[in-house]
């Protein structure tokens, strides 16, 4: 008897509560649209930034203790400290491991290029890595300096055959000795020389555009540093600073073990590098600190934002159910004074109203997911340059929240419906 | 023992008595028409009867139960247990079909049972019109379902306001035929009308003028509302 009360009532009525499911949906759609951006943000955020290059750098312990002293940067050969290559993957053992997406060997080293001084840096390009974990990784500085226009030729990469035995080129060192792609060059380091083919040549705005980078091993058979390193560049997520962090970052021995604990197993820059050096021998990791906090900043403006559009549009949304619902309600006063008269209690006819808004609910909130998880993708189009995925977190949220949002807009309508007085509607006068 | 008993009842809007010192006694089976012009109090006088409204001072004994005091909550299940009504606009539910508005009356006062339901419209001459929609009957049969609504559940009342103020002659006899069977079977029967035809078919007729009762009409009408109807 109540599913066929229930459907008469909403079939009588399908303009008004196509109306409702209509506001209920565009409530959800948002909230369902922030909520997925906003989950998915501090990723798409992060890989945002990531185009910034590292922001992590490990160096070894003395070269950082020199370069604190004379405030030099650490340009090549100032001390011949080195971390050690068979170390490298360690990196991929921390607790923070998923939270590293990239990283890169550096060498640095300066060699006679066709006659001319020149800096070379030995590294990664697009290097596999098979990792303990089962997991498998492309490491290295193809993504990490995806900035870099190639002017001339294409990127190193070590899966192609031959390519242990190429070089790339700062577009200012090209031009300087008068090189380009294909051009075969000979480099002369410390131990031993040999001719390379050019394979690219780029543009990366800046010092490194009058330097050389060669394939790691490259470089260390031509300085005779095998197995040695002289920094890592990583790239990792990071939670932003807060206080507990930023004490950490001073002195982690100084917190409490509750904090530390907290500290240890939250993704904060100072964490995750304590936690590097932890594995790599006589290192000093240490963030790049606008990146970090750049990123923080951004995401917590970004998420405020978001919470307050996402708060308006149920508030808006609950508003307008209210007064849909309410008027719904009063065009039926006779009815419901009828049910009243026959016999309904309050909590009958409360139970009425309510499951007649929750139906119509259920298929606004549907459509209005639906619809969100479309303006999700725009967004994540429009703004972010690649698509959202769905968080699990976002679907019970909006569930929760359409939930509470239709209660909220009932309220007002249920009162209404209670107040009617059968003797009122019943006669009328 | 009176079945309803109303002991110096008032109403009062403002400074409009609409019962004014009202008393009034019903018994078990009896058939009560209230009488009278136009604002006299019938219609406060019936919902107070009803449940639906409680006096602004009086006693007012259903079963010997004063009612005139109870809550809100507890005036709601009086009249799901003991009251059948009946009004002039009919009020069916409009999106229900003839036997399903009979059965929402038995849904808030214990289950819905659909043979039951059928029963009650057979007994008002509307079996065949059980699944149409009010929008598809017309007048007569429309109060014919308010009236099989109003006995569903067997109420030691029926209350009828006007219940033929709608209907043409002919479905104004249908309804009283009906009321004339209720009344054969034991049913109390209160009906408020205008019309001194219907008035004539009770038992007794109170009339009302400007909230006092000003005349009690016995037992004579009874012989006269049977011939009436003939
Ligand atoms: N809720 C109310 N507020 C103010 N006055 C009211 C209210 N209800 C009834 N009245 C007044 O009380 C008086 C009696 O009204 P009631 O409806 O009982 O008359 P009635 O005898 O049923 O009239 P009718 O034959 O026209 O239906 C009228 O003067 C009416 O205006
Ligand atoms: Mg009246």
């Amino acid at each position: 008897m109540f599913f066929r009360m229930i459907r008469g009532m909403l079939t009588r009525q399908t303009g008004k509560m196509a109306m409702i499911a209509f506001t209920i949906a565009l409530g959800a759609s948002l909230a369902t649209a922030m909520l997925a951006v906003m989950f998915d943000v501090s990723d798409k955020v992060n890989q945002e930034l990531k185009t910034y290059g590292s922001n992590i750098t490990v160096v070894p312990k003395e070269s950082s203790v020199i370069s604190d002293l004379y405030e030099v940067d650490g340009q090549a050969d100032i001390t011949k400290a080195y971390l050690r290559e068979d170390e490298l993957g360690k990196i991929k053992t921390i607790f923070w491991t998923f939270n590293i997406v990239d990283f890169a060997p550096m060498l640095d080293a300066r060699m006679t290029v066709n006659g001319t001084e020149a800096p070379v840096v030995g590294s990664w390009f697009n290097h596999h890595l098979d990792l303990p974990t089962g997991e498998q990784l492309d490491a290295g500085i193809t993504s990490m300096r995806s900035w870099w226009e190639i002017v001339d030729g294409r990127w190193l990469d070590e899966a192609k055959s031959g390519d242990d035995q190429r070089v790339m080129l700062g577009h200012n060192l090209a031009e300087k000795l008068g090189v380009g792609a294909g051009d075969t060059i000979s480099i002369k380091g410390s131990a031993s020389s040999g001719s390379y083919e050019v394979a690219g040549v780029f543009d990366a705005g800046g010092d490194e555009d009058d330097q050389l980078f060669a394939p790691l091993d490259l470089v260390q058979e031509l300085s005779d540093t095998d197995g040695k390193l002289s920094s890592i560049e990583v790239s990792a997520l990071t939670t932003p600073d807060d206080e507990t962090s930023r004490q950490a970052a001073k002195d982690p021995s100084k917190l409490t073990i509750a904090q530390y604990e907290t500290w240890y197993c939250t993704a904060y820059a100072s964490s995750i590098c304590y936690q590097i050096q932890e594995v790599i021998t006589d290192s000093v990791a240490s963030p790049v600190r606008q990146v970090a906090d750049a990123e923080g900043a951004i995401l917590d403006k970004t998420e405020l934002l978001m919470v307050l559009i996402t708060i308006l549009a149920l508030l808006g949304s609950a508003l307008g159910i209210s007064n849909l619902v309410t008027a719904s309600v009063m065009e039926r006063g006779q009815e419901i004074g009828l049910l009243k008269a026959i016999g309904a209690t309050d909590r009958a006819i409360s139970g009425l109203v309510l499951t007649e808004i929750v139906c119509v609910a259920i298929v606004g909130g549907i459509v209005g997911f639906g619809v969100g998880l479309g303006f999700a993708q725009i967004i994540g189009q429009t703004v972010f340059g690649s698509s959202i995925a769905l968080k699990p977190m976002v679907v019970p949220l909006v569930v929760v929240l359409v939930i509470a949002v239709t209660l909220l807009g009932s309220i007002s309508a249920i009162r209404t419906a209670l107040r009617l007085d059968p003797v009122e509607v019943l006669h009328d006068r | 023992m009176s079945l309803l008993e109303m002991k110096n009842v008032y109403k009062t809007y403002g400074d409009l008595n609409a019962l004014d010192d009202v008393s009034i006694n019903i018994e078990a089976g009896e058939w009560v028409a209230i009488m009278g012009p136009s604002g006299s109090g019938k219609s406060t006088a019936m919902n107070i009867i009803g449940c639906m409204d409680k006096p602004t001072s009086g006693q007012v004994l259903l079963d010997g139960q004063d009612i005139s005091k109870l809550s809100r909550r507890e005036l709601t299940e009086i009249r799901r247990d003991k009251i059948g009504l009946i009004f002039q606009q009919f009020h069916l539910i409009s999106y229900l079909t003839a036997v399903e508005n009979v059965m929402v009356a038995q849904y808030y006062h214990s289950l819905p049972d659909e043979a039951e339901a059928m029963e009650a419209l057979e007994r008002v001459g509307l079996a065949d019109r059980a699944k149409h929609l009010p929008s598809q009957l017309s007048g007569g049969e429309q109060q014919r379902v308010c009236v099989a609504r109003a006995l569903i559940n067997h109420p030691e009342i029926i209350l009828a306001d006007e219940p033929t103020g709608n209907l043409d002659e002919k479905n104004e006899r249908i309804v009283l035929d009906l009321f004339r069977q209720l009344h054969a079977e034991g049913t109390t029967l209160v009906v408020v009308t205008h019309d001194a035809e219907v008035g004539a078919t009770a038992q007794r007729v109170i009339t009302l003028e400007y909230g006092k009762v000003t005349s009690e009409d016995g037992d004579i009408s009874f012989g006269k509302g049977s011939s009436a109807i003939k």
